[in-house]
């Protein structure tokens, strides 16, 4: 690993993004258009926006960033640019972290501007700390982005990639507890949602809009993220093929 | 001295023998030319020598190490048959890129200008690569080569789609790297570009036909023409 190539990687991701400005615009102002539309679906039900906002906080982010992540490596899969990458001194740890910060960075754009929303404009109920909640959301980002890394491996073309996400993203959403709390889900399925990374992420989040201060809670679900996260990192860049046949 | 060393070098893919049985040498500084037809294994031996392509049999020493070890990726460039750039980046942000991964930090900006400029592209250097006609971009791909300077570098197919007037300056600039100790191989399907060469390699069907320079493999077939020289020694062993 090598802190120079990382941050070469991560400025080359960067000014990609910077040219995409329609994808860009669609990751920033999307997440605000659907809390807004949320908040006017239960405007006579506000409790049930207050409850649903701030989980969607935490998964507009990785669902974002599980896409762009998984068509931007299969981007780089099929036309050759992965395979010349690897001929240069550039680490596997190097290309993947690269990627991890510029997406990282998205997000924290992303969820900055979906909290000011919906904190600001929306009337969100203040968590006990918006930096918490914000690093949350970028956990997620990164959660997302891991497993797009991941799952682009199995993607031969851009539409496989596509098809992943409700195959892998979808079901975590169903189960988080965003739709039905987890406490009051059937035995199997709170099972099921308690290996799925996205669960830890929405529990974060009422978590933190629930209590006035921080809970010893919420750190342990944003450990639970990270670690995902890592892991899935990891299991992404062994992915990587220098020597094919 | 030798840039490449290869011998006895097999690779079976999906249980078809891709490339049989070669050896060759190809000696420092100098233009090697490696020709075939198409499906020959000229791509293949290539990725044998970036060490990015499993062998089956045999040993490939390229600058002194094993091919493939990790310390030649700051040694050896290599371009591919389809250029392998960034098409939302520009000219110079994709060279850059590629000096920023050799290490070279801020200097790079001063090394890509360069490079783009070797390559006869000091002009469409803020042009998106996506914008660029398919021999631009090969040529694009060419200078994130030739920015880290390596001491071997490998083109498939660079001159594909150029015309006569660029595949002549890009031959002049291997000549020039040549002059200065670079060793390049280079695969064309083109023979006139065999004439530019210090020596040949004659790949058919995964088999070498010939090692040889250009003057030698002329005295050897009799024929003046390189082309004509080549059917002959097609057609001396069967395929």
């Amino acid at each position: 690993m090598n802190p120079a190539l990382t941050l070469a990687t991560t400025h080359r991701v960067l000014s990609q993004l910077r040219r995409d400005r329609r994808t860009l615009a669609l990751v920033i102002v999307v997440p605000c258009v659907l809390l807004w539309l949320f908040s006017e679906l239960f405007a006579d039900a506000p409790v049930i926006f207050q409850r649903l906002a701030p989980t969607m906080l935490g998964v507009f982010p990785f669902i974002t960033m599980f896409l762009v992540t998984s068509v931007a490596m299969v981007r780089e899969r099929t036309s050759g640019t992965l395979e010349r990458l690897l001929t240069t001194p550039l680490g596997k740890a190097d290309l993947v972290l690269g990627y991890g910060l510029a997406f990282g960075l998205l997000s924290l754009v992303q969820a900055g501007v979906a909290c000011a929303v919906a904190l600001g404009l929306l009337g969100m109920d203040a968590p006990a700390s918006v930096t918490v909640l914000v690093l949350v959301a970028v956990g997620n980002a990164l959660l997302g982005a891991a497993l797009g890394l991941g799952f682009s491996a199995l993607a031969a073309t851009e539409f496989q990639a596509v098809q992943f996400m409700p195959a892998v993203v979808l079901p975590q959403v169903l189960l988080c507890g965003l739709i039905v709390p987890t406490d009051r889900m059937a035995d199997w399925l709170d099972a099921v949602s308690r290996v799925m990374p996205l669960r830890y992420a929405v529990e974060a989040m009422t978590t933190l809009t629930g209590a006035a201060t921080v809970q010893g809670r919420v750190w342990a679900d944003l450990a639970v993220i990270v670690g995902c996260a890592a892991v899935a990192l990891g299991l992404g860049a062994a992915t990587l093929r220098r020597r094919t046949a | 001295m030798a840039a490449i060393e290869v011998d006895g070098l097999s690779v079976v893919r999906g249980g078809r023998t891709v490339l049989d049985e070669l050896s060759f040498t190809v000696p420092e500084g100098s233009v090697t030319g490696l020709l075939g037809p198409s499906g020959s294994g000229k791509t293949t031996l290539l990725r044998v020598v970036v060490g990015v392509q499993r062998i089956s049999r045999g040993t490939v020493t390229v600058l002194g190490s094993p091919a493939g070890l990790p310390a030649l990726r700051r040694r050896v460039g290599y371009t591919t048959q389809t250029p392998s750039v960034y098409p939302d980046l520009t000219v110079l942000e994709n060279v850059r890129h590629h000096a920023a991964l050799h290490g070279y930090g801020r200097e790079s900006a001063r090394r890509a200008a360069a490079a783009t400029e070797s390559v006869g592209l000091a002009d469409a250097g803020t042009q998106l690569a996506r914008t660029l006609s398919g021999g631009q971009r090969s040529r694009v791909s060419l200078a994130c080569a030739l920015v880290a300077e390596p001491a071997l570098l490998l083109l498939d197919e660079p001159t594909v789609g150029l015309d006569p007037v660029l595949r002549r300056d890009l031959w002049a600039l291997f000549r020039t790297l040549a002059a200065t100790g670079t060793t390049l191989l280079v695969s064309s399907h083109v023979m006139d570009e065999a004439a530019r060469c210090d020596r040949l390699l004659l790949l058919r069907g995964g088999r070498l036909l010939t090692d040889d320079t250009p003057d030698g493999l002329r005295a050897a077939t009799g024929v003046g023409d390189l082309d004509e020289a080549f059917l002959r020694l097609v057609e001396r062993v069967p395929a």
